[in-house]
């Protein structure tokens, strides 16, 4: 149910170079409904964008653009439970990069060009080294593990637990499927977000809230399914992936952000530096935090874009 | 979503059906816990292996127990529901399992193969609750070994319907059950239960998870009988 946005609202949902896709469609995944987005000509060179643990497709809407109107059929897909795509019953890692395979097999353009974004970048890593032809060059933008837990990525790369992290985890657990946000204002939304991204502008994440969010006659709420929860658990180990990145057979460009935040990696350069496959290029960005592409959407496109260059 | 199967809501209330089915909602998924045997005093509760499903009576190795015994089906299991697209963890299976203790209030457990690995996790977990967890041999006890194996992506055929779901096969066959991660669910359970060893190890296979707990103070590797024996005088 959606109730009608005021004219401020409206206003809010209009951002100087953000652009809605081009084109939306649903995809099933094996009995799921996710929402995938393009921009730009259908017939141009792919490329598929991965968004991070809590986020959704329209955080693209200035980077794809760009990249769009560089000469590139850019697919993104709302992973399960996140933006419009439908609230599942089970989340899992292994569910999320099946699912990512679904929305690949539906763009018929492989072998492709892949960015990923955090934990969008942990599953792009997981699904190029599971289906090494369907790639051709890979983008991991802030998504390298260290040894620091990734704070989105949820029942995953969490090792240590306490007995309250455990039964908290329960708890909600049980309380999990009948979940409902509180509303809020748009501008609530906002000002939430803006905990996460510290550096953004309140216009600018008042317009994600917009596409990230939904007015209902009793206020606004984020999409995302509020069974989904930060901070899992879990038996994996971030070093376990990021001993795999040596093996990774595309060319490589990764992106790391320097600024520390809540729901950042706070991976270093020099940690990565051993796992590097033969070619590959890391950059740490001075004065950038975890959300790279939302924060200098013009600078990252720029490098995505001088890379994939070389490669032609 | 769909459930595993048709039950017969009649026969769910009543007292006499030696296998009476009650659902319990778990976040979104409704699971299936059966009644094998009524009685007083503490439950007994059944676990069971990969692919399997609550047994139709009570097993006679079982039979022993003084209180009341009820199995639980998973997720994707038995009579409990299909979620769609897969996505199964033993996190999620712990959180099934906690939802049948809620129920109960306190009991025994009993988990053959995945059953007894989840068996661990819920005692590390609600040590209070858990009154001892007796881990046995069942299909599932190792899962995907101590380490993370070549990436695969998984696309089991769920054309045939029912349980048990092809995902549930496919994605807790390939778990990874790192020793040192078992190994603070039991010093969990033994620091937090109170118990004098909350974990009673019968099983012939070990794998890794396993060595590493039962070499552990709070695990004691016992035979079945013992070990529903010392629960019951718990």
């Amino acid at each position: 149910m959606t109730a009608p946005l005021t004219p401020e609202e409206a206003a809010a949902a209009q951002y100087p170079g953000a652009r809605r896709p081009d084109r939306q469609r649903f995809v099933s995944a094996q009995g799921l409904r996710l929402a995938v987005s393009e921009w730009g000509d259908a017939s141009a060179p792919a490329i598929l964008l991965a968004h991070g643990g809590f986020d959704f497709a329209g955080t693209f809407d200035v980077f794809a653009p760009l990249l769009a109107d560089a000469g590139f059929r850019v697919v993104s897909w709302d992973q399960r439970g996140h933006g419009d795509s439908e609230h599942a019953e089970l989340y899992s890692w292994d569910g999320d990069v099946r699912d990512m395979l679904a929305v690949l097999d539906s763009i018929r353009a492989d072998p492709l060009i892949l960015i990923g974004h955090s934990k969008g970048g942990s599953i792009s890593t997981h699904l190029i080294q599971a289906a090494p032809d369907r790639v051709r060059a890979f983008v991991n933008l802030d998504g390298i593990p260290s040894h620091k837990p990734p704070p989105d990525v949820a029942d995953h790369e969490r090792t240590r637990l306490l007995a309250r992290e455990l039964s908290g985890w329960l708890d909600h657990r049980e309380k999990a499927g009948s979940k409902v946000r509180r509303p809020d204002t748009l501008d609530g939304l906002a000002r939430r977000r803006q905990r996460m991204n510290p550096r953004l502008s309140l216009e600018w994440l008042r317009y994600l809230a917009t596409v990230g969010g939904r007015k209902d006659p009793d206020g606004w709420r984020w999409k995302i399914d509020p069974a989904l929860r930060p901070g899992g658990f879990g038996p994996w180990r971030a070093t376990w992936s990021m001993a795999r990145f040596a093996s990774l057979p595309v060319p490589l460009l990764g992106v790391l952000a320097t600024e520390s935040e809540p729901m950042g990696w706070d991976t270093p350069a020099e940690e990565v530096q051993p796992y590097l496959p033969p070619g590959a290029r890391v950059m740490a960005l001075a004065g950038v935090g975890h959300f790279v592409h939302i924060e200098q959407p013009q600078r990252i496109a720029e490098l995505v874009l001088e890379f994939l260059a070389e490669l032609a | 979503m769909r459930s595993g199967e048709r039950t017969d809501p009649g026969r769910s209330g009543d007292r006499t059906d030696p296998r009476r089915v009650e659902r319990l909602r778990h976040a979104k998924l409704d699971l299936a816990l059966h009644t094998l045997r009524d009685g007083e005093g503490r439950p007994l509760l059944l676990l069971h292996g990969l692919g399997e499903r609550t047994p139709a009576t009570l097993p006679r190795e079982l039979a022993a127990w003084p209180g009341p015994v009820h199995g639980l089906d998973f997720t994707g299991h038995g009579q409990s529901t299909i979620p769609r697209g897969g996505g199964y963890t033993c996190e999620v299976l712990m959180g099934d399992a906690d939802t049948a203790l809620r129920h109960l209030k306190q009991a025994t457990l009993v988990g053959r193969g995945l059953g007894a690995y989840v068996a661990l996790l819920l005692a590390g977990a609600r040590p209070a609750e858990v009154r001892g967890a007796i881990l046995r041999d069942g299909l599932g006890l190792a899962g995907g070994g101590p380490t993370p194996g070549t990436p695969t992506i998984s696309f089991p055929n769920p054309s045939a319907g029912g349980t048990p779901d092809p995902f549930a096969l496919a994605e807790l066959s390939r778990d990874v059950r790192p020793p040192d991660y078992a190994t603070v669910f039991l010093r969990q359970a033994n620091e937090l239960s109170g118990l004098e060893w909350p974990v009673s190890v019968c099983c012939a296979e070990r794998p890794d998870w396993l060595a590493a707990i039962a070499s552990e103070p709070g695990a004691l590797e016992t035979s079945l009988d013992e070990a529903l024996r010392h629960y019951a005088g718990v």
